[in-house]
């Protein structure tokens, strides 16, 4: 079976993001003005639009905004349904979409999440998400 | 009603729908467009002004015009999705209030269904695509399975509230021949249908068909020169407020609420002097958010506010009275077909289906992922 992932085209807005998974970190942007983070990742802060915004890193942890479990999947991932996607809040406030791994009876929103590196060829890591133990 | 009479759609047709093997998105724009004007009693030659979404071209309006053998003296390809079309019945009425033009052309033409052309994820996500492609959220599904859940999360909907809604579209079905679905089915059947994306069911999604449709808005000055009354354009209103899932504000609301109030605001209506409401359903889920949104009930109600067959034939909120994109056709972007059996319920053409003395519609479109929406307020004299 060849590569199910399409790859990113990695982008000069992109670019930090993608290198900071290589490298075991969560990258998103905040802005040096209003001091909101933003992702994705962009050149000009969609809530001030100052363009003075800089690379930090996030804490890796929130919880499930939202998830769904899809059954009937498309294209390059129709032979690993059933599998969790979720838009996460990161604590920092921003969403992003990632998978939720782990047991699916954990799986529900508002749950504390926190981010695992996973290596998912030999050419791309993302981020995705496992259900924090309670206490 | 205190809205001038500015534009009136004159004209309504669809083309074949269904399946339509060897037709081309061109040949289903065009009998949907010669069917249509022949409706309003109008040429080819009337036509000044022409508004079309689709991706089948780098230029859709330009290709359609020249296949039409229009030179239009306005264009306006605006593709924001599903809700292109009342988006294009919008911005006709503001180019005809502008002087701009008097006899504007709207058409839709898909083959998805004999394309088989369902999208897929390209090899390479570009842009902000980027960003979700690589987590395999089958699309538009997938999004509107986010906003289910986050719905049932926060208000305690459950699924059987969003098989009222796919129960009753059906019920209307049954009462329109062009329908390609039309045998009934229970709350049970839709809960049984397979799981599609948690929480939604298959029966909880749109069709995928082909199909065309073409509609013929005119100025007041030419309107009273076609073969029908006149279904007077009294308010419009749009807005997109995100394009990916992750970026919509809140998953439980959707521009309807902006759009919806602009249109209402310019028509001078209430929701209660509404007779009949055409609300795109391309799933279950979508026509609930909307009614919240729209104001037809409370943030959460929505549930409450379907339930017991409320919008079926007979019930007191006659909604999507043509077997919606659930039941009847959706080829794809299907916001042209709400405009085409609003024109003509409030035309009295729509037979054992017809609401009784329908005088003034509603019509709602989504596009996208709950990304854009526009609303439609039409009204007959
Ligand atoms: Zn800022």
């Amino acid at each position: 079976m060849p590569n199910p992932w399409p790859k990113p085209e990695v982008d000069g807005d992109s670019r930090p993001f993608w290198e900071g998974l290589n490298q075991g970190e969560l990258r998103i942007q905040r802005c040096e003005d209003c001091e909101r983070h933003i992702f994705y990742p962009r050149s000009i802060c969609p809530h001030c639009f100052s363009d003075r915004v800089r690379w930090v890193l996030a804490s890796g942890r929130g919880r499930i905004y939202s998830y769904t479990v899809v059954h009937r999947a498309q294209g390059p991932f129709a032979e690993e349904a059933p599998y969790v996607v979720a838009i996460v809040e990161l604590e920092e406030g921003v969403r992003m979409m990632s998978r939720i791994v782990g047991p699916r009876e954990e799986v529900a929103v508002e749950k504390p999440v926190r981010v695992v590196f996973t290596r998912v060829d030999d050419e791309l890591i993302l981020p995705f998400f496992e259900v924090l133990k309670e206490g | 009603m205190k809205s001038e009479r500015v534009a009136a759609i004159v004209g309504v047709a669809e083309s074949d729908l269904g399946e339509t093997p060897g037709k081309t998105v061109l040949q289903l724009q065009a009998q949907a467009a010669k069917a249509a004007l022949e409706d309003a009693g109008l040429t080819k030659d009337d036509v000044d002004a022409v508004f079309t979404a689709g991706n089948w071209a780098w230029s859709p309006t330009m290709m359609l015009a020249e296949y039409l053998g229009i030179r239009p003296r306005f264009t306006d390809g605006t593709n924001i999705g599903g809700s292109s079309f009342e988006a294009h019945v919008g911005h006709a009425a503001a180019g005809i209030r502008a002087g701009l033009f008097e006899v504007a052309l709207v058409t839709y033409g898909s083959t998805q269904r004999s394309d088989r052309s369902r999208r897929r994820p390209p090899a390479s996500p570009q842009l902000t695509a980027q960003y979700e492609l690589p987590y395999g959220l089958p699309t538009p599904v997938g999004a509107y399975a986010l906003a289910a859940m986050r719905h049932m999360h926060q208000y305690g909907t459950t699924s059987e509230q969003l098989a009222e809604i796919a129960v009753a579209t059906r019920k209307w079905a049954m009462l329109n021949e062009k329908a390609m679905m039309r045998e009934p089915i229970t709350i049970e059947d839709v809960l049984r249908s397979r799981w599609i994306a948690e929480p939604l069911h298959l029966l909880d999604c749109c069709l995928v068909t082909d199909g065309g449709g073409a509609v013929v808005i005119a100025s007041a000055r030419k309107a009273p020169l076609a073969a029908k009354p006149p279904v007077w354009v009294l308010g419009h209103g749009e807005t997109h407020t995100h394009n990916t899932i992750v970026n919509m504000p809140d998953l439980t609301v959707t521009g309807a609420r902006e759009s919806g109030r602009r249109a209402f605001e310019m028509a001078g209506v209430t929701h209660d002097e509404l007779d009949v409401v055409e609300i795109y359903d391309s799933f279950t889920i979508t026509v609930l958010l909307t009614l919240e949104a729209l104001g037809f009930c409370e943030p959460g109600e929505g549930g409450a506010f379907v339930s017991g067959q409320r919008t079926a034939p007979g019930g007191d909120f006659p909604m999507n009275t043509n077997g919606g994109g659930l039941s009847y056709c959706h080829p794809g972007m299907y916001g042209i077909f709400l405009l085409i059996e609003a024109v003509r319920q409030l035309r009295g053409e729509c037979g054992p289906r017809q609401v009784p003395g329908a005088r003034l519609a509603l019509v709602h479109g989504t596009g996208g992922v709950l990304s854009s929406t526009a609303t439609v307020i039409l009204g007959r004299d």
